[in-house]
């Protein structure tokens, strides 16, 4: 339940800026937000391959000139990011439950 | 640098086996580098063995082998003691042999 | 009367003692006591897998399937690493150019020494390996460092596997918490997930060994590095520990970290020491 609410708004806010297409503003934004968060996966030492392959993939749309693309690429990283912080976050104390004693 | 090939021919009554391990990159012609150019085709065309001053096994290859070929037969007519003869030649000239002895 | 009451008198000890015996447990579960948790590892596979002889675990998946274990014997006949370990065998004994070589810098002369890999270097106060131990050695003599995944590396650690064969592993923990805080967090790292896939080296490697994963046979952890370096004919070629740890990272998905990273070397250090008394195996021939 408490994860299902971000995720709404996530979906809700996905749809809003649907309905018109994306900006080169927009993919800024979108690329700058999700490269934070991709850097603090790092720094956590868990980032995820896919993570960045799809900022490399937003990157690229965007030099084409395919800003909804490239917004949505990076929005996408952005997740992935997210999903590996919580990952690292919440492996801190639950690898203990894989252990052998 | 030693050789590059490696045998085994060991002699079980009348029969022959013989295991050979050659180290060739058998390169196809059609993979790239990391470069992106591509590395031209590089393998071994003729691989003989000769038992005997006759031929007991002859492979004409292509790219389709793999990289550091494996190749295991057995045949009639040799016994222990006996000189067993391995060559090969590449599509770039070069070539290779060695003398093993039966056991 | 009188023995329902001893009875009950009985009993209550029994549960003192029950109770006595868990409550260290639980304490001792918070300290880091690398015998109990190399025991337990062990027991674990043993009553896993029953059938499987103990000093077969370093076989990895040929312990695991016995039409593999038929196929990898005739290979093991004419090694696919043969070659590795003849250059490896040549490259050890040549030279450097300031005329030393890396027996000068092993004990034992680098021969038979494998199964003492990783160490914990008090000096350093981190574990070393023996990947790292050779390029050390050659940077101390003036050489430039090779690569920690593959070819030179892994012709190298197959002669001093191959020199070291059947010894039993024997990794030492000094009483040093930084060597214990070493071994902690190698074993935290084992069993962290990781990556997209949500996969730590446990999930493979301790909950499924012997299941397939797509075409291929998951070899148990237990013993895993004995083995090393393996020929894979995946890569058609050589690998190291080092290029496993880096490739199971990045089939789950997770960035791998770089080669002897200091995750790495506790989790070499951590799995080294939990299959102590299994025989050295390597160099390896995996599919």
């Amino acid at each position: 339940m408490k994860r299902s609410l971000p995720l709404a708004m996530l979906l809700a806010f996905g749809l809003a800026t649907a309905a018109r297409a994306a900006n080169e503003a927009d993919y800024k934004a979108a690329y700058a937000t999700a490269e934070a968060a991709s850097k603090e996966a790092a720094g956590l030492r868990n980032q995820w391959t896919v993570t960045v392959s799809t900022l490399a993939a937003a990157k690229k749309a965007a030099d084409g000139g395919d800003f909804d693309r490239a917004t949505a690429a990076a929005r996408e990283a952005e997740a992935l990011a997210k999903a590996s912080i919580f990952q690292a976050a919440s492996e801190k104390e639950a690898w203990k439950a894989m252990e052998i004693r | 640098m030693a050789s590059s090939i490696r045998v085994r021919a060991t002699s079980n009554g009348d029969i022959t086996e013989v295991q050979a391990l050659i180290q060739h990159p058998m390169d196809t012609g059609l993979v790239k580098d990391p470069k992106g150019e591509l590395i031209p085709a590089h393998y071994i065309q003729q691989l003989k063995f000769e038992c005997n001053g006759k031929d007991v096994f002859v492979a004409d290859w292509g790219t389709a082998v793999s990289k550091d070929p494996y190749v295991k037969f057995s045949f009639k007519g040799a016994k222990k003691g006996d000189d067993l003869k391995i060559s090969w030649t590449d599509n770039k000239g070069a070539s290779d042999t060695t003398t093993a002895k039966i056991a | 009367m009188k023995t329902r009451s001893a009875l009950l008198l009985g009993s209550l000890s029994a549960a003192l003692v029950a109770f006595a015996l868990t409550s260290p447990r639980v304490v001792a579960a918070d300290k880091v006591d690398p015998v109990a948790d190399a025991k337990a590892f062990q027991n674990f596979f043993f009553q896993k897998f029953p059938d499987v002889k103990h000093e077969d675990f370093v076989n990895g998946p040929y312990s695991m399937n016995a039409d593999m274990k038929r196929q990898w014997q005739e290979k093991e006949e004419f090694p696919p690493y043969e070659f590795a370990l003849d250059a490896g065998k040549e490259m050890f004994a040549t030279p450097f150019k300031n005329g030393k070589t890396y027996a000068d810098c092993f004990p034992n002369g680098g021969v038979g020494i494998r199964q003492n890999y990783p160490y914990f270097d008090e000096k350093e106060g981190k574990v070393v390996t023996l990947e790292l131990a050779l390029n050390r050695c050659r940077e101390a003599n003036g050489e430039a460092p090779y690569s920690y995944v593959k070819d030179e590396m892994a012709s190298l650690t197959a002669y001093m596997a191959f020199t070291s064969r059947g010894k039993p592993m024997d990794i030492k923990i000094p009483d040093d918490p930084r060597a214990l805080a070493a071994f902690e967090n190698g074993k935290r790292y084992f069993y962290t997930r990781r990556g997209q896939m949500n996969f730590s080296c446990a999930s493979c490697h301790v909950q499924s060994p012997g299941e397939r994963i797509r075409a291929e046979v998951l070899a148990p952890a237990l013993g895993i590095l004995n083995a090393m370096p393996i020929y894979r004919s995946e890569w058609s070629g050589m690998g190291t520990t080092s290029r496993r740890f880096v490739t199971c990272n990045s089939q789950t998905r997770a960035v791998p970290l770089e080669p002897q990273s200091d995750e790495y070397r506790d989790v070499e250090y951590f799995l080294s020491y939990v299959a102590n008394g299994l025989p050295i195996s390597g160099p390896g021939a995996r599919p």
